[in-house]
């Protein structure tokens, strides 16, 4: 079990990280969602136990990894962002190096952690000359050594192909039913796809913690569509103002007497029928007519709407 | 302890599998090679009738010379370059305590020094060979080198912990090691109170009775008490990542 208790670190006069506080219980995965620069990164490291807190406890199955570093060290994997490696090393002699490390029987730990992260192939080389995807994974796998009960996984998938991020994203819940699993990321996709439940950080401070189609609902709404029409900018902005269910109209872009605009759309209105109607009724070509995803960015600004209404 | 012993394989594996490894190893061959094929020469040429005085009080003095000159290079990777690459980082996640990730880096370039020393030990054995000479004087020189190599290796991994620079590291600790070398150079400059206070710092006059092919027990604790010092500082920089709040 991860136990985060009001965690709160400052470098300098910046406050990376502000009275941040979770729980992730064995059988669970944890997605831990935020922006570049959210605090994501350096919480992760404050619950490993690489820096040291100005406030607040960092537990790993009960033991605060200040005061008792050791018998907290020795229930976790950590696999930092940056694939950190021994370049010289093949891939199986550094998984021993830290079997050897983490006390450990050296070449069955290795070999588990090979197996599992699908290294066999390049076990025997050496890590300098593999690509950044590979060294990730590898990075993963020193994270497995020994089975630790808690894994903190700081962005797994980053810089792996979709094949492999998808490998990644399979094992990272295939450890979820014997593990305490925390997983930073800021690829919103990714966390329907691995988490049981989502943190939100947001300026080093928690802004949601919920499961991840809780979080999707709040971000669904506003919706915003894309439209595209061979037609005068101006009255393309004027026609699609006056349909029902639409708040807003702002032009995005203009190309070869093409206008492109974003529309806001009410909640729980779909105005695409409208819309198309509208642009057809006029003579206009209609070219595009599609559903903007929302962005990471958008669910934050929701979020944050949500914390600060009344 | 078993835990260092792992950290002391893989870096001599490492030290043994990258070209500055090589680079200061033939260095140092080379280097002490020459000294002892140039001092011999001298000795035979200029015929003193002692030999600790005239050839193994040179050799031991020149020597120590490359010692000081090439271990900051060997030391200068072990720490520093593993915090720049976030390997240090990493261990420090794992359950192994500060001491015993020091101890075993220390315990590696402790290795690969000795095993420097000991093939820079085939002059003087082929010599032997050809024409015997008392050994005392040649084990009471290479006793000084070792306990001297423990002291700058010490010094070397206490500037590489302070950093992230392995040319910081390197400056740091030939900075440390010239001034406690050099720090008698000018007895009268340190007056009559400072002067014999500094000739008791000095590395230079510490060792200088082993090179003389005298091992007086004061020069042994002060070498070792130096190596300590500086191994406390270099735990105490690993450490400091608990107040500093980086790692």
């Amino acid at each position: 079990m991860i136990v985060a208790d009001r965690l709160g670190k400052r470098f300098g006069r910046r406050v990376a990280v502000d009275a941040v506080s979770f729980a992730v219980p064995r059988g669970e995965v944890v997605a831990f969602l935020g922006p570049n620069g959210a605090g994501k990164t350096t919480t992760l490291r404050l619950l490993a136990g690489v820096v040291a807190p100005d406030a607040g406890r960092a537990l790993i199955d009960g033991h605060d990894v200040a005061t008792a570093p050791l018998a907290a060290r020795r229930r976790l994997g950590y696999a930092p962002e940056r694939p950190a490696l021994h370049g010289d090393m093949t891939v199986a002699g550094f998984l021993r190096f830290v079997a050897g490390m983490k006390d450990a029987p050296a070449r069955r730990a290795a070999d588990a952690a090979i197996a599992r992260t699908g290294l066999a192939p390049v076990a025997g080389r050496r890590i300098g000359t593999l690509s950044k995807g590979v060294q990730q994974r590898v990075g993963l796998a020193q994270a497995l050594v020994g089975d630790p009960p808690v894994l903190l996984l700081d962005e797994p998938t980053a810089g792996l192909d979709p094949e492999r991020a998808a490998e990644t994203r399979a094992l990272v819940r295939a450890l979820a039913a014997e593990h305490a699993v925390l997983v930073s990321t800021h690829a919103l996709a990714e966390v329907g796809a691995i988490a049981d439940r989502v943190v939100v950080l947001h300026a080093g401070r928690v802004l949601a913690d919920e499961r991840p189609a809780a979080l999707g609902a709040r971000m669904r709404s506003p919706a915003r569509l894309d439209v595209e029409a061979a037609a005068p900018a101006d009255a393309l902005t004027a026609a699609l103002a006056e349909v029902p269910g639409v708040r807003d109209v702002t032009v995005v872009g203009r190309v070869n007497g093409h206008a492109r605009c974003r529309v806001e759309v009410a909640p729980d209105a779909d105005p695409r029928p409208a819309l198309a109607s509208a642009i057809v009724a006029r003579g206009w070509g209609l070219l595009a007519l599609a559903p903007v995803e929302p962005t990471l960015e958008d669910a934050f600004l929701a979020l944050l709407r949500g914390t600060e209404a009344p | 302890m078993r835990k260092a012993l792992v950290v002391c394989r893989r870096d001599v594996a490492a030290l043994a599998g990258a070209p500055l490894g090589w680079i200061v190893a033939a260095l140092f061959l080379l280097l002490a090679g020459w000294f002892f094929y140039s001092d011999l020469v001298f000795f035979v040429v200029f015929g003193a009738a002692n030999p600790s005085r005239g050839l193994w009080r040179f050799v031991f003095l020149d020597v120590r010379l490359v010692v000081l000159l090439l271990l900051p290079l060997l030391t200068m990777r072990a720490l520093a370059e593993e915090r720049r690459l976030g390997t240090l980082e990493l261990a420090f996640s794992w359950p192994v305590r500060d001491g015993e990730l020091l101890a075993g880096k220390f315990l590696g370039i402790l290795a690969v020094y000795l095993a420097l020393l000991a093939a820079s030990a085939i002059g003087p054995v082929v010599l032997h060979a050809l024409h015997s000479f008392p050994l005392g004087p040649v084990v009471a020189g290479y006793a000084g080198l070792v306990l001297l190599g423990v002291a700058c290796i010490a010094c070397g991994l206490a500037a590489s912990a302070m950093t992230d620079n392995q040319v910081v590291a390197a400056m740091l600790a030939y900075g440390v090691l010239v001034f406690s070398w050099f720090v008698s150079w000018n007895e009268p400059a340190g007056g009559e109170t400072l002067g014999p206070v500094l000739l008791q710092l000095s590395l230079f006059d510490h060792f200088y009775g082993f090179a003389e092919g005298a091992i007086d027990t004061r020069d042994v604790a002060w070498l070792l008490a130096f190596g300590a010092l500086f191994l406390f500082v270099a735990h105490r920089a690993l450490g400091a990542r608990s107040w500093r709040g980086v790692a």
